[in-house]
């Protein structure tokens, strides 16, 4: 207990409780150590008039805090994720373009540097941008390209910062998806589908070629082959499987995905039980002869 | 089952069979009488089945109730048709968001999206000296929510707990599980009855108990 009035504690205590918002805000952010007497309470601080009055004003103030909350958890993260994995790949395919321009334009100036740095020793991609970016430039032209090496190199660190916020989001928003796919796959699936709803109404062989669509219409308009794997060939269950196997693993995989996504959207709580039946099988799958 | 049953709760026939009911709104397709009565899916809600199997929980009709992992509302609507205040705790928005419809017709049913391992998360709005603890939460620790969650009891109040073995370890054989989870709950409280549940809920152990004088831990 710290010193004060324990009582004072009550959700009532805050702003006008008979005030939708303000009571709802309280039932939201508030907190106490231990639970009360509350009816008793409320009606002795003459809050309510009676006990009736109090549950009646308690029902209203939590239906009311709770569909706010819902609505804030539900649609807020979800959106926030798609965002953000939209922008990872924005970011990513950003700095490695113009990383590529900076190897290119810094190749043909690193020779004739004083500092020791040869074209052959500049490392390529975004190694080579922060080498490039740490240069004192000596020319017009050279400060230039050390400007956006800079530019490719905190563009670089963007993308690891929308990379871990989107791990850290992915799984409130889809705890099983998240867990199986791993997070940034799961946004990933997220955001092809249009989100949770969409993606738990897609059929497992749906699933299994998002983001192949280039390569689906192709195969469907009678060129080319029926693609095996869409976005999640970047899943170790479908990588890491040789590749005469890797047909069954994507297929195994995604429609382990379609039932997380399914739970994640009607039930939303973890279970244990699917991520363990996906185990299981994969083991089956690599277990397998492959032929020569 | 001899026990009285409280004001509330019956036993009505539906389609020449014999099942308990509570009165109120039907919430997820169950069978409803012309009386109003709706049954209770003892393969659908752990609750009704702890009933199904003859458990008696101790159940007046005018019991104020915490129940911890109301997910959909499917069991805490009954619940909410038979008690007095109810108190509906659930950590998931999407299912929340059923329980927000099954509260429409049950004002005394009291819906918050707060994680049930925080209870000072809401304890600023459950009240204290409560007669029922129900908790069906698919979260490892179960043990530990209803030990911390005891804090809402009175002392005369009682823990009725379905507690899932593949929630706290999926290798473990569910015994094995299940004489941890009791240990565990005996720090804090004093066990009356359990039972297994498998004839409606796989690898599910029905636990009632009382709490124990003792500081909360």
């Amino acid at each position: 207990m710290t010193g004060h009035n324990p009582g004072d504690s009550g959700w009532f205590r805050h702003g006008d409780p008979h005030d939708a918002e303000s009571a709802a805000t309280a039932i939201r952010e508030r907190t106490a150590e231990q639970p009360q007497n509350w009816p008793a309470e409320a009606v002795r601080a003459g809050f309510v008039e009676n006990e009736n009055e109090y549950y009646d004003t308690l029902y209203h103030a939590t239906v009311h805090a709770t569909r706010a909350a819902v609505q804030a958890r539900e649609t807020a993260t979800e959106r926030q994720l798609q965002y953000s994995i939209a922008a990872m790949d924005d970011a990513e395919r950003t700095a490695n373009e113009i990383a590529e321009r900076v190897a290119e334009w810094a190749g043909s100036l690193a020779d004739g540097r004083a500092d020791g740095d040869r074209a052959s020793d500049l490392p390529g991609g975004i190694d080579g941008a922060r080498a490039v970016a740490a240069w004192t430039p000596e020319t017009p032209a050279e400060e230039r390209v050390v400007s956006l090496a800079e530019r490719a190199a905190d563009l670089d660190a963007e993308r690891a910062e929308l990379r871990s916020f989107v791990e850290s989001q992915a799984p409130a928003v889809a705890p099983n998806l998240a867990e199986m796919a791993g997070p940034v796959l799961a946004a990933r699936l997220l955001s092809l589908a249009g989100g949770l709803e969409s993606l738990a109404k897609k059929p497992a062989g749906t699933v299994q070629v998002l983001g192949a669509e280039d390569a689906l219409f192709a195969h469907l308009r009678g060129r080319g082959p029926s693609p095996k794997h869409g976005a999640i060939f970047t899943h170790e269950h479908v990588r890491g499987t040789h590749p005469e196997n890797r047909g069954s693993a994507a297929r195994a995989l995604a429609g382990k995905l379609a039932i997380a996504a399914r739970i994640d959207h009607y039930a939303g709580d973890f279970r244990q039980s699917v991520h363990d039946d996906l185990a299981d099988r994969m083991a089956v799958i690599r277990a397998r002869e492959v032929g020569e | 089952m001899t026990a009285d049953l409280p004001p509330g709760i019956e036993r009505r026939r539906f389609d020449g069979r014999e099942r308990f009911a509570t009165r109120g709104e039907p919430v997820y397709g169950e069978p409803q009488d012309d009386a109003g009565w709706r049954a209770w899916d003892a393969g659908r809600s752990k609750l009704g089945a702890v009933l199904e199997l003859g458990m008696d929980p101790g159940f007046d009709g005018e019991d104020s109730v915490l129940y911890l992992g109301a997910a959909s509302g499917t069991t805490v609507s009954h619940v909410a048709d038979f008690a007095g205040p109810t108190y509906a705790v659930e950590f998931a928005p999407r299912p929340t968001r059923d329980l927000l419809g099954v509260a429409d017709s049950r004002p005394n049913l009291f819906p918050l999206l707060k994680d049930a391992r925080a209870p000072e998360t809401y304890a600023h709005v459950v009240e204290a000296g409560l007669d029922y603890l129900v908790q069906d939460v698919a979260t490892r620790g179960q043990a530990t929510v209803a030990l911390r969650n005891r804090r809402f009891l009175a002392p005369d109040g009682r823990l009725v707990a379905a507690v899932k073995a593949r929630s706290e370890d999926v290798l473990t054989d569910p015994d094995d599980v299940f004489a941890d989870v009791l240990d565990e709950l005996r720090e804090g409280y004093a066990i009356v009855e359990t039972r297994r549940l498998d004839r409606f809920h796989d690898d599910h152990l029905a636990v009632v108990a009382e709490p124990q004088a003792g500081g909360d831990p």
